[in-house]
């Protein structure tokens, strides 16, 4: 087996108070290892996004731990919880949320800049990364022009863009087309995947299943099912 | 963080309809809160133009003298104490009168007339046209040339008017600092030819101007005269008294002050509500910076960078502006009232400062309260 990228242990969480508290979360425990890509599935509202949030270190569980390589995420301060999501996890989000007033390359550029590097050689690596992508030619347009497919592309090279140890993608076939779609995860699998990374997919489109790993179906904010393979 | 604030540079510089907005806000602020200052700072000196003209270190004269151009007739004996004072290098009278002159179409124009000490002739102007001894001549003055200049026709050297029945002549024309406040050209003549033209109270010295003999000298000088029952009074304190007056004794101040604040307030409401809007628009860019590694400190450095940037450029703008619609002011209208000072450019600056500082505080707040992921919530 290996190694453990990720580990959650009995996270639970809820949103308000009183009547209207709502679980989203209900003591999950689940492991995601280096060299899979992992999938979390499940009908809307079942807790697989609130998972994801609370696995890359952006939403505070109110029960439970997480470990990312084995730190206790939930125990660093904010700005060493913001340091660590910098240099292991990178994120691919369903809106994709590029910057529309900034080119294709500034977009990737991102992550670098906010690990500090000059500008000039973050928009060098930022071509590199689009080129990886197959976007090369597209490094001067705003996303605005891009394709839908071509803008989660650039949201992959950005995610890569951090080098990170982990990468999350929030539906990442949502606003694609079926063979887009497929094609992109595909692109994430063939190309991005290695022993040294971890991938961790939240979606509900079925299609993609094929190119998972392991799939853990979530209900009702539990794990209801292990469609394949072992919850850790 | 260079690259931070690059990012944050073009963030805003490429949503140009909002950055349009917020620094057109920006310097329609910067311009009316200058061209407010400028005119009562222009104003100010206008009102203290006899001082500044005149330019004498001290100032001796009546404690009800509340600004330059009220000064009340002090006797003659003032001006022989301040001349035996210990301290004092000299001390000569000026006389400072407002009357009526008749000019050659049998028009009366209102004038103000300055006497100057016969023999030194101390606090004469500068001469465009003309010699000054020919002010020693028959009937003889000199005009400024200001702003004023052309209520007496535009006279030249030789142009004869009447006051109160004599017969007056221009001998030169002058330049001076800084033109007066009421609209009045100014002539200069002796102080013997003023009290024999102009209708006299029983004191007639309106200033004893004195020169110390040293800096030092100053504080005695004060106390000596204070003594007597008069007040000296450096340039800089009477130049300070006078604006004192009209600040805060005429209501002029106060609606300056006013009218600032207003223009402080519409500067205000327009780039903060731009500026927030920018923040809200792009907020979930914030979140998504957050959910990659951005810490609160970069983001708030972004926002701040975003507004002073654009503060200082709308600022610049304003200023730009300002300046130019001042300068075509004055090729129109020669005495127009305005100055740029440092003092006014300071405190719109300050202002522009305060305003991107409360704009861009809501905007923090917006920024540091955004859940990193709130980005999932697709």
């Amino acid at each position: 087996m290996s190694m453990l990228a990720i580990q959650a242990t009995g996270v639970g969480k809820w949103f308000g108070e009183g009547d209207a508290r709502t679980v989203a979360l209900r003591g999950v425990s689940l492991g995601a290892y280096f060299g899979e890509m992992l999938y979390i599935v499940g009908p809307s509202g079942s807790g697989k996004t609130t998972m994801l949030s609370v696995l890359s270190g952006v939403l505070r569980p109110d029960t439970g731990t997480v470990s990312v390589e084995g730190t206790n995420i939930w125990s660093l301060s904010p700005d060493q919880l913001a340091e660590l999501r910098l240099h292991k996890i990178g994120f691919v989000f369903q809106d994709f949320h590029l910057f529309p007033r900034l080119t294709t390359a500034e977009n990737v550029a991102i992550p670098m800049i906010l690990k500090k590097q000059p500008w000039d050689e973050a928009i060098s690596k930022a071509r590199e990364y689009l080129e990886v992508v197959g976007l090369t030619n597209r490094a001067d347009l705003p996303p605005v022009k891009l394709s839908g497919g071509e803008q989660q592309r650039v949201a992959i090279a950005r995610a890569m863009a951090a080098q990170p140890d982990i990468l999350v993608m929030d539906e990442p076939t949502a606003s694609l087309d079926g063979d887009t779609g497929h094609g992109i995860v595909t692109f994430v699998k063939e190309q991005i995947l290695n022993d040294k990374r971890c991938v961790i997919v939240v979606t509900h489109n079925n299609r993609i299943y094929d190119l998972a790993t392991r799939i853990l179906k979530m209900e009702d904010g539990r794990l209801s099912a292990i469609v394949n393979g072992e919850a850790s | 963080m260079k690259g931070i604030l690059k990012l944050a540079y073009k963030l805003l510089v490429n949503d140009k309809s909002k950055f349009t907005a917020l620094l057109v806000g920006i310097t329609f602020a910067v311009v009316l809160m200058l061209q407010v200052m400028s005119t009562f700072i222009g104003m100010m000196k206008r009102a203290s133009a006899t001082v500044y003209n005149i330019a004498a270190p001290m100032w001796i004269m009546d404690p009800a003298v509340e600004s330059a151009g009220s000064s009340i007739g002090m006797p003659d004996y003032v001006l022989d104490a301040a001349r035996s004072m210990p301290g004092v290098s000299y001390a000569v009278p000026v006389y400072q009168g407002n009357t009526l002159a008749k000019l050659a179409d049998g028009t009366y124009q209102p004038i103000t007339i300055i006497g100057l000490d016969d023999t030194s002739l101390y606090g004469r102007p500068k001469l465009l046209e003309g010699n000054i001894e020919d002010l020693y001549g028959e009937n003889a003055f000199v005009v400024v040339k200001d702003g004023d200049y052309p209520k007496l026709e535009n006279p030249h050297v030789g142009t004869e008017f009447q006051v109160n029945d004599h017969r007056g002549v221009i001998v030169g024309i002058a330049d001076v600092a800084s033109g007066g406040l009421f609209g009045t050209p100014t002539l200069y003549t002796t102080y013997s030819r003023a009290l024999q033209y102009l209708p006299n109270l029983r004191f007639t010295i309106s200033y004893v101007l004195v020169q110390p003999k040293s800096a030092a000298d100053i504080p005695r000088i004060k106390d000596q005269v204070k003594s007597m029952g008069y007040v000296a009074l450096t340039k800089d304190e009477f130049v300070d008294r006078t604006s004192s007056f009209y600040m805060w004794q005429t209501g002029l101040g106060i609606n300056i002050m006013m009218m600032a604040v207003m223009t402080f307030i519409v500067g205000l409401s327009i780039s903060g509500q731009t500026f927030y809007t920018f923040v809200l628009e792009n907020i979930d860019k914030f979140a998504a910076l957050k959910a990659m590694g951005a810490n609160n400190r970069e983001l708030v450095m972004m926002i701040l960078s975003q507004a002073g940037f654009t503060a200082l450029i709308g600022y610049g703008l304003g200023v730009g502006l300002c300046s130019f619609m001042i300068t075509m002011a004055k090729m129109r209208l020669p005495s127009f009232a305005s100055q740029i000072a440092y003092t006014n450019l300071g405190l719109g600056l300050v202002m522009v400062l305060l305003i991107a500082a409360v704009s861009s505080y809501f905007g923090v707040r917006r920024v540091l309260k955004i859940e990193p992921s709130e980005v999932f919530r697709g």
